[in-house]
């Protein structure tokens, strides 16, 4: 079964992504992609420790998570990929060799500098660059925060002011 | 604080933050007053729209400011828990409780006259027996 999801989400794994999305998508395996995380066993203990029993973490840098990526393709059970920024995302798909084929922006909360684009989501201008970047591989990039919500088209997430 | 946070109670007067998903920790909050009014003694927080390093930050600033040293947050993998779990690293002492409901914040409101890290003990075996299955 090919990978659920590929996600951007700055809150990592939360109860979004375990139950919002563990439960209805039946998540076994979660991907976590993060340079920082990756090199720290405390950091990764606090995410194992956030999860249910019958879902494991693994946890990669980009460059690992790339070389690893056709073989998480390959498992039997469904899993999802993680990442906590759009940098990290751009440069997971850019080594992807096009096995990435949507990304889900689930994520992207208020900072300086931002501007609100949805209700979860606030972009720089170079993110909004990023995310384009990202399209521009033919990847389908749409905002979505739960399941139950309406996918929102990256054209119409860049030129969103409502903060619906 | 940002407009994300109740901060409708006196800070001198609290004894818990209690954060969480939504409207959890106002509503949970609210009922204990309604039942106790013990309101008072706790601080609420919502991680709506917020990135984690800024509810760990705000939550940094609510334990700071209140010398508040328990923590109730809802889901054991919501972010909110993950931020405080970050936060107390650096402040020994202070405790987290996680996967709360009502029968276990009320017990710990009506102990104000014992210190809050025991009460909490009672409390969580309160709060676990009060989970009960009728009927089916």
């Amino acid at each position: 079964m090919p990978i659920a999801l590929y996600r951007i989400d700055d809150r990592l794994i939360h109860g979004q992504v375990v139950v919002g999305w563990g439960q209805p998508l039946e998540l076994r395996f979660i991907v976590l992609v993060d340079d920082e995380v990756a090199s720290s066993e405390w950091e990764q203990e606090l995410y194992r420790m956030g999860v249910p029993p019958e879902m494991s973490v693994l946890f990669y840098t980009v460059d690992d998570a790339a070389a690893h990526l056709a073989e998480l393709q390959k498992r039997p059970e469904p899993g999802i990929v993680l990442v906590g920024d759009i940098g990290t995302m751009g440069r997971l798909v850019a080594q992807a060799d096009g096995r990435i084929r949507a990304v889900n922006v689930g994520g992207v909360h208020h900072s300086p500098g931002r501007v609100q684009r949805l209700r979860f989501v606030f972009l720089t201008p170079p993110e909004e660059q990023g995310l384009r970047d990202i399209a521009a591989q033919g990847v389908d990039v749409s905002a979505q925060d739960v399941p139950s919500a309406r996918p929102v088209p990256l054209g119409e997430l860049l030129t969103s002011t409502t903060g619906a | 604080m940002s407009t994300t946070t109740d901060t409708d109670v006196a800070p001198a007067t609290v004894r818990a933050i209690v954060a969480g998903h939504g409207s959890f920790a106002t509503g949970i909050i609210s009922a204990v007053d309604q039942i106790t009014g013990r309101g008072s003694s706790f601080l609420a927080m919502s991680n709506s729209g917020l990135c984690l390093d800024d509810i760990q930050g705000t939550l940094a600033r609510a334990v700071d400011d209140t010398g508040a040293r328990v923590i109730f947050t809802d889901l054991p993998a919501g972010s909110c828990t993950m931020a405080v779990r970050r936060m107390i690293r650096a402040r020994p002492g202070v405790l987290l409780v996680t996967g709360i409901n009502l029968s276990l914040l009320l017990d710990f409101a009506m102990q104000d006259a014992v210190d809050p890290v025991v009460a909490v003990n009672a409390a969580l075996e309160r709060g676990r027996a009060s989970m009960a299955v009728y009927g089916g």
